[in-house]
């Protein structure tokens, strides 16, 4: 396999767009990140299209249409929320195999308001729909457990979670990008409306609309094409399902698969946790937030409440360190679904490359950065990329 | 019309999920593989732990279990009344279960969650809705077992 690297990126402001299409956000993308990496659509050679709402409806052609067809292969990715992560690693794969020299990824979302995700239909007849009648399967209820878990096995507390709303929202005000820039108190936190337990409103990610986009390139050509511009390497693009465990099939399992992924991206890039300047995480929930800083190896087993109260996943302008979604996370900056794993890619990259795009909340010291994506049912992506 | 045969035929209770049994003692069943685990939805082609294509036992799972984890969901679909608690009750047979629990005070819970983990519960039925011929749809749910 061949070293590759992110040549150009393009992301517009998550948030709601009902009077565009879906392959017209994704487009948009597109087109930035091209310009971004000096390329042209002539240039690329292959892409990969990562959406979940129209997976069936050729949205990556669609795209194409907008921005030149040029007959290049397409594959149109859906893998839950790892749907954009899994279409960057389709790009990375076919450029590292040596097929493809330039490749492109976008992820695009439409969700508009679409309100709870998850929970069972119960086949023609709702009499039949377990959601509610045997437990819940919707998200919120999911990602609640997770956390109640983790209550349960080290004591963690309400307050925990909510600190993570409290610094998630903070960072989100430095994020031009960010569906929401506000912040909140963690009394608003602890106060707001419940949605499930122990995840209030705050604590859980907004539903709406994104897309973003990345153009790769193998070593051979970027001298070529990058002309002396800074440009970060993907060092491991790692990519697991859910292995059986106890209870996986009754509550999913969202531990097993990052911890077996991050292992294998440490060993791959050939990094430690330590290493990492800063770290972009699946927090679709704060409860979902503090169990990965434990696998993906941020923190100690059962040590994570104490991480929280230690400043870590705090950005190190506001006194923090080991700094945990710098650009607002999921729970401000939104999550458009399709979107979201392209997305959190170009923030590693950004405070890699010191892009004016992420100047107001550049880390220092940037020479290594984790992207983390969880899609339930299950699939986790984990792309680290250096400089 | 198949539609119109089943709304002659005999109307009775009828179990949200395949794997709950009604009858004089309600139970669930598991279908269990050689590898010992056992999953709840009885119809499987391969199991997930080990890849056997069996053949699977079904077995009669016990009525009573702990509870693992649970949430208090103040937010579902249209006619799910909030708040309730959903929990993951783990069974004695080495399986667990996705099941709201009733005969609590999902609020109170709130407050202290720490005396639910590992509460003793036992399985109970209860009609949760009916059916488009007019059955009634049996649910189960979990409680706390009283001493
Ligand atoms: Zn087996």
């Amino acid at each position: 396999m061949r070293n590759v690297y992110v040549l150009g990126t393009g992301m517009i402001k998550f948030g709601r767009y009902p009077e565009k299409t879906v392959p017209e956000l994704g487009a948009e993308a597109a087109l930035i990140a091209m310009k971004d990496a000096g390329v042209t659509i002539k240039d690329v050679e292959m892409l990969a299209s990562g959406n979940l709402y129209q997976s069936n409806a050729m949205v990556g052609q669609r795209i194409l249409q907008q921005v030149g067809q040029m007959g290049i292969p397409v594959i149109n990715v859906a893998n839950a929320c790892a749907t954009g992560s899994t279409a960057f690693r389709e790009a990375y794969l076919s450029v590292a195999s040596g097929m493809y020299d330039i490749a492109m990824a976008v992820g695009v979302e439409q969700m508009g308001k679409a309100g709870l995700l998850g929970g069972g239909a119960g086949g023609s007849d709702p009499a039949y729909s377990p959601e509610g009648k045997i437990g819940s399967g919707l998200m919120p209820a999911v990602f609640g457990q997770n956390g109640i878990e983790h209550m349960r096995k080290y004591g963690t507390t309400m307050e925990h979670f909510a600190k993570i709303s409290v610094k998630s929202h903070k960072h989100a005000t430095k994020n031009q990008f960010s569906q929401y820039q506000n912040e909140v108190s963690l009394e608003d936190v602890m106060n707001a409306r419940m949605v499930a337990y122990p995840n209030t409103l705050y604590m859980c990610c907004p539903t709406g609309d994104g897309a973003a986009a990345a153009i790769l390139v193998s070593e051979d050509k970027l001298k070529q094409f990058a002309a002396g511009r800074k440009r970060a390497k993907i060092a491991a693009s790692v990519l697991t399902s859910d292995p059986w465990t106890e209870r996986d099939l009754t509550l999913p399992d969202v531990n097993t698969l990052t911890k077996r992924a991050a292992k294998q991206a440490y060993e791959k890039a050939g990094i430690g946790p330590e290493d990492l300047a800063l770290t972009e995480l699946h927090d679709c929930f704060a409860t979902a937030e503090l169990v990965h800083y434990e696998n993906l190896y941020l923190c100690k087993e059962g040590e994570a409440g104490k991480f929280i109260d230690e400043g870590g996943g705090v950005h190190p302008s506001l006194g923090g360190k080991s700094p945990v979604n710098v650009s607002g996370g999921l729970l401000s900056k939104g999550h458009p679904l399709g979107a979201t794993g392209v997305a959190n890619i170009c923030e590693v990259v950004w405070h890699l490359t010191q892009d004016e795009r992420a100047k107001a909340r550049q880390v220092p010291n940037a020479k290594a950065g984790l992207a983390h994506v969880i899609g339930l049912g299950s699939a986790c992506t984990i792309h680290i990329l250096t400089v | 019309m198949a539609e119109q045969a089943q709304a002659t035929a005999e109307t009775g209770p009828r179990p949200i999920v395949p794997f709950l049994k009604l009858g004089a003692e309600p139970h669930l069943v598991g279908s269990k593989c050689s590898c010992g685990a056992i999953f709840l939805d009885t119809k499987r082609l391969a199991c997930s732990k080990c890849g056997s294509t069996g053949p699977f036992q079904t077995v009669k799972l016990s009525t009573r279990g702990k509870v693992y984890v649970f949430s208090v969901v103040h937010q579902s679909f249209p006619g799910i009344k909030t708040p309730y608690i959903t929990a993951i009750v783990d069974l004695p047979e080495g399986v667990s279960v996705r099941t709201n629990l009733v005969d609590l005070d999902p609020l109170a819970i709130e407050k202290d969650p720490k005396p639910l983990f590992d509460m003793p519960v036992e399985m109970i039925t209860h009609v949760v809705a009916k059916d488009r011929q007019g059955n009634d749809v049996v649910a189960f749910a979990f409680r706390p077992i009283k001493h």
